[in-house]
């Protein structure tokens, strides 16, 4: 005997609205929930610099960092628009009159700030990934090169970056002497404390994935008798890669969470000092700016990943590799 | 040298943390230019140990395996390889797997369009030039294992070596590329050694099938000379006696557990091979056989 079940038709539009729901609902009251309880938790803290500040206060306290990066940019222009008239009518009088060009010299602004943190990192993260990515192929290639650098890597791997900034600084300023320097040794400081830090990820990840190359292909490449540089190129770098890039991807997220201590002690003008400038000011504000700061510190570093994990999808040959 | 390819007295011993583990014992055979010779015995026997060192992935313990007179030291394109799991690079397409090798072996001595041709010459002859350009993941099995016998093939190989080809594959497909195997193998002549676990595909295809005892300490237990006409055809060879006698000898040996002793300073076997043979496998000859200054690149010279 056959029961006939009841059918419940599902169109295809109704699938998309539930797979809608679970991808963008779910999530939204995740953060709604999130916001709820800060905003109830943040009013029963009392800090001498007044309440901690909820949801709300965060909100207006990011328009006011944006609308005052508005009034500078347009102070700037101003300044140049003036700079531009005055040597006009300068050069008009008399061609000869001594003509000077200023730089704009405002303080820079919370976006400035997070322009400032980003191209730290980048330089330092670039720095790192140009020494590991081929450190950790030759420690991958090596079993007692791997056994001669591994106790270092260890030891070094964990190191604060607090540890390694006052070193960086004397050494930089021993070394980086220029009348003209290209960068701030604040920022240079910064960027190579960076470095040290989020070298080890990519050179442990890499070593793991250039050992674990399926052997058969090793030998396909010696049956070939491919000489090493080519071997490197195009057997080890594709087989690699998959690692490479999560090493690069843990550098990187490394990199970042660092650069905010680095940037405090170096007074390196990005999101770090912006924290370190507030909390010295001590206004009513300061902590709304903070958190602000936080959020962004969070979404940058957040968007920087999504940014690499793109870039993994586009170079790895893995195509079926989950990737989160 | 007499025989074109010889394994003289090869053994292999591993280190271990109980001590030395023997793994191949005084394995010597003597193989003629086009033969076709598979090696068949119980997993763990060695023999894909023994594979190796004829393609000088793997150095031999003692004695050693002589390829046209030269010791062979270390692997290279004369003594191609066709893997068990086809070993592609699942970053290149078929194409470019077989142009990696084809680029290796003949770049700077034959042209682009050369090679491009010889790349497409041997996927036709594997029957894959229609999917010359897609992704070793987005092709079956079947097709992967095609592709590296085409890789294999497009080396110019003196030598095939063939480690469980098929073994990874499906019995329909493993039909398909025995018969592919046979045609191009009566085409080219090449010298073959193959590992094979099954006992219908070596009497099919081969011309000798050698039989290793069970390890540790594997050797040659027996060896039965497969003399059936080609072309052959599953078909016919089915109701065949003398197809269904070999068969039976490989099985018998197989499944009769026997572990041969080894007879001291020779081979077991020596009655089932002539006597030129015999007389090389007791190393002799060897040290005359094995210039310590072979060239590097024998094959490439013979491939010119």
């Amino acid at each position: 005997m056959q029961v006939a079940l009841p059918r419940i038709p599902i169109t295809a539009a109704g699938r998309r609205l539930t797979l809608l729901a679970r991808r963008s609902l779910i999530p939204l009251l995740g953060v709604a929930a999130f916001l709820i309880f800060w905003a109830g938790a943040a009013r029963s803290v009392e800090t001498s610099l007044g309440t901690f500040p909820g949801p709300a206060e965060v909100w207006s306290q990011a328009g006011n960092l944006w609308q005052e990066h508005l009034r500078e940019r347009s102070r700037e222009t101003a300044f140049y628009e003036r700079q531009q008239a005055r040597n006009d009518s300068l050069a008009a009088r008399d061609p000869d009159a001594p003509i000077r060009w200023r730089d704009y010299t405002g303080k820079p602004t919370f976006f400035d700030q997070i322009a400032t943190s980003l191209s730290t990192v980048a330089v330092g993260f670039l720095l790192a990934a140009a020494v590991a990515v081929p450190l950790g192929i030759v420690c991958g290639l090596s079993e007692g090169f791997y056994a001669a650098v591994n106790p270092v890597i260890q030891v070094f791997k964990p190191v604060s970056p607090l540890a390694w900034l006052p070193l960086v600084t004397m050494v930089v300023s021993a070394v980086y002497v220029s009348d003209d320097p290209l960068f701030e040794k604040s920022f240079v400081n910064s960027a190579i404390t960076v470095a040290l830090c989020c070298l080890w990820p990519t050179v442990i990840n890499t070593t793991v994935g250039v050992a674990g190359i399926d052997r058969d292909l090793v030998n396909v490449s010696r049956v070939l008798k491919l000489a090493p540089l080519t071997h490197v190129r195009k057997v080890v770098l594709p087989a690699a890669v998959p690692m490479i890039f999560t090493g690069l991807r843990l550098s990187l997220a490394t990199g970042w969470m660092v650069l905010i201590a680095a940037e405090m002690l170096a007074q390196n003008p990005g999101l770090g000092k912006f924290i370190w400038d507030e909390f010295q000011n001590g206004s009513s504000d300061s902590l709304g700016r903070i958190m602000v700061a936080v959020i962004a510190i969070g979404l940058v570093g957040f968007a920087l990943d999504r940014l690499m994990l793109a870039l993994q999808r586009r170079v790895s040959w893995d195509k079926q590799a989950i990737l989160r | 040298m007499n025989s074109y390819l010889e394994f003289s007295r090869i053994g292999k011993s591993f280190g271990t943390d109980d001590g030395v583990f023997e793994a191949l014992t005084d394995v010597s055979l003597a193989v003629d230019q086009g033969e076709f010779v598979s090696l068949i015995g119980h997993s763990g026997c060695g023999k894909s140990t023994l594979l190796n060192i004829v393609a000088g992935l793997e150095p031999a313990t003692t004695g050693g395996a002589i390829l046209e007179g030269r010791e062979i030291r270390e692997p290279g394109p004369e003594r191609a390889v066709v893997f068990q799991n086809h070993a592609l690079m699942p970053w290149l397409s078929c194409y470019d797997n077989v142009a990696l090798a084809v680029k290796a072996v003949f770049g700077g001595r034959r042209d682009k369009a050369d090679m491009h041709d010889w790349v497409m010459h041997n996927l036709e002859l594997v029957e894959m030039a229609h999917a010359a350009q897609r992704m070793p993941h987005e092709v079956s099995g079947g097709m992967k294992q095609r592709v590296g016998i085409a890789r294999c093939l497009a080396m110019e190989p003196k030598v095939v070596l063939m480690d469980e080809p098929f073994g990874a594959l499906d019995a329909l497909t493993r039909a398909k590329l025995q018969d592919s195997l046979m045609a191009i193998q009566a085409r080219l002549e090449a010298t073959v050694i193959m590992i094979t676990h099954d006992v219908d595909e070596a009497v099919l295809l081969s011309d000798r099938i050698v039989m290793l005892t069970n390890g540790p300490s594997a050797t040659i237990g027996d060896v039965v000379h497969v003399d059936l006409p080609r072309p052959r055809s599953r078909l016919e060879l089915a109701e065949d006696p003398a197809f269904n006698h070999c068969r039976r000898r490989v099985l018998d040996f197989l499944y009769a557990a026997r572990v041969p002793e080894p007879a001291a300073g020779g081979a077991p076997w020596r009655d089932d091979v002539g006597p030129r043979e015999a007389a090389d496998a007791d190393g002799a000859g060897r040290e005359a056989a094995a210039p310590g200054d072979a060239p590097r690149h024998s094959g490439r010279d013979r491939a010119a």
